[in-house]
């Protein structure tokens, strides 16, 4: 028995499943497609809802990880999953045995091209939220030209809810991040106004829907019930954008300098190919199905295959990282239980 | 004479560009809790004059919010000034004031 258990995927989920197998006494193993540790947390500024730096979490993280006996290959992807989770195929054909697997590859981001009608790609100031953290790390939010915007408006739910892209479920944590960077960009420019269209407030987690009063009544934030059917350039390179009023039930038209739209979370792109094993299960979404919703969500029909993080829905960091403690626990039990 | 009935719609798109925004933040200068309303209708549900007529708070403040001040004098008259959405606000917004305050200001302006 080598106590080897494979972790795919060292974002946070990965990252936390490692702390805790070694913790109990296994052999980590993270394989990471990356050149480095962290997923998506590391794109990140300041993170819902407290606004604690993203780096924050993402260093403590790293310093516990390397605290472990955890061998991490990063710059390495896994292509294939054993059927009984007794080892994975990576990339280059080579073959890695292991006396468990941990899947926590994660979410794509969805790509805001395919929702041509909002112009990403194709004209100046359209930009997603994910561009926004980028921004808010190189120093604030600008436009093309490099000015600050003064009228701005975000769009929730691109690319989920939406049949037309094939994404039917929703992301849950568009929401609160659209909340969050229109407090950002407010407290960056306090003379802007700011426009944010949506179908529903999810404000699920705590402290969410306090922030989303803030950023009502502390930050003026103009909430408009409705989805923005279409973007387009102006002469001066605003964007002129048509939505309707769905409180009022009339058309909606104004120009803004910037549009921001709130991507959200699709199946990670190797989920297909996980898919192939005859243990894992997709929903109709991609992500995988976990064996139950209620006390398995983090196991597979396999005993030796188990799930952590958003791989399998969309999850906050906090969720994800909990999952990474949940799966330890139950790789652990599996493994001890197979000794004895 | 003969009047055969045609005239020329306006559109009815809002047009935020256009609109005249001054007075609605004016009024959200003076009541910022009025940008909390979640639209939940509460109010309107409650609303004695919206059993009876057409009467929407929430639709109202919503017109207003957005720079479209025609024609709110008349509706904010089928407010009976009762304040039962008072009471129902689960966001506690003080919704008989901004009834008040609305018909003061709006009375003078016609666009
Ligand atoms: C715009 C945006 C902002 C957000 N802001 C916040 C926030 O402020 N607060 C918060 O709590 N949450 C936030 N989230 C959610 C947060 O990003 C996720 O909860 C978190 O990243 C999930 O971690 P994970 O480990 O499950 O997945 P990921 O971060 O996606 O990590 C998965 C890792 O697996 C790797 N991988 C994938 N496939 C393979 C493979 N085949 N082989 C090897 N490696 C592979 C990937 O490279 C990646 O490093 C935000 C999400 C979005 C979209
Ligand atoms: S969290 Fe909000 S923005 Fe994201 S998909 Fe759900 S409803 Fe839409």
């Amino acid at each position: 028995m080598t106590g080897r258990v494979i972790i795919i995927g060292g974002g946070v989920a990965g990252m936390q499943t490692a702390i805790t197998l070694d913790e109990l006494g296994f052999k980590p193993v993270i394989i990471e497609k990356e050149a480095s540790l962290g997923g998506k947390l590391c794109r990140w500024d300041r993170l819902f809802p407290t606004m604690t730096p993203a780096q924050e979490v993402l260093g403590d993280l790293l310093k516990r990880v390397e605290k472990t006996a955890s061998e991490v290959r990063t710059s390495t992807t896994v292509s294939e999953i054993e059927e009984q989770g007794r080892g994975v195929t990576l990339s280059d054909g080579s073959r890695l045995d292991a006396e468990a697997v941990v899947v926590a590859s994660g979410f794509d981001i969805f790509p805001a091209e395919r929702k041509e009608e909002y112009g990403y790609g194709l004209y100046d100031n359209v930009y997603t939220t994910v561009d926004v953290e980028r921004m808010f790390r190189e120093g604030g939010v600008r436009m093309a030209d490099g000015r600050e915007p003064k009228t701005v408006a975000f769009l929730h739910c691109v690319g989920s809810r939406d049949e037309k892209v094939n994404q039917r479920h929703c992301s849950r944590v568009c929401c609160i991040t659209g909340v969050k960077q229109a407090i950002e960009v407010k407290q960056q420019i306090p003379g802007a106004e700011i426009f944010s269209f949506y179908m529903d407030m999810r404000m699920f987690g705590p402290g969410y829907e306090e922030l989303y009063r803030q950023a009502q009544q502390q930050y003026n934030i103009h909430f408009v019930r409705g989805r923005i059917s279409e973007a387009s350039p102006t002469i001066d390179h605003r964007i002129h954008i048509k939505a309707e009023d769905t409180l009022i039930g009339r058309p909606l038209r104004m120009s803004v300098d910037m549009l921001i739209l709130a991507v959200g979370m699709q199946a990670g792109s190797s989920n297909v190919a996980f898919g192939r094993n005859n243990n894992i299960d997709l929903y109709p979404s991609g992500f995988l199905r976990p064996l139950n919703q209620f006390s398995g969500n983090v196991r597979s029909s396999s005993p030796r295959l188990f799930y952590a993080g958003t791989v399998t829905a969309p999850k906050n960091i906090g969720e994800s990282i909990n999952e990474g403690i949940a799966a330890a626990y139950q790789v652990a039990q599996t493994l001890n239980a197979a000794k004895s | 004479m003969t009047t055969w009935g045609y005239s020329i719609s306006r559109p009815r798109s809002i047009d935020i560009d256009r609109n005249d925004m001054s007075y609605s933040q004016e009024l959200l200068r003076e009541y910022p809790e009025l940008q909390t309303c979640i639209a939940c209708g509460n109010c309107t549900a409650t609303c004695t004059a919206a059993n009876l007529t057409s009467f929407s708070l929430r639709k109202v403040h919503t017109l207003v919010r957005r720079g479209e001040y025609q024609g709110m004098a008349e509706e904010l008259e089928k407010c009976m000034l009762c304040g039962k959405c008072r009471l129902a606000c689960p966001r506690g917004i003080n919704t008989r004031q901004i009834v008040l305050t609305l018909k003061k200001h709006l009375v003078n302006r016609s666009r």
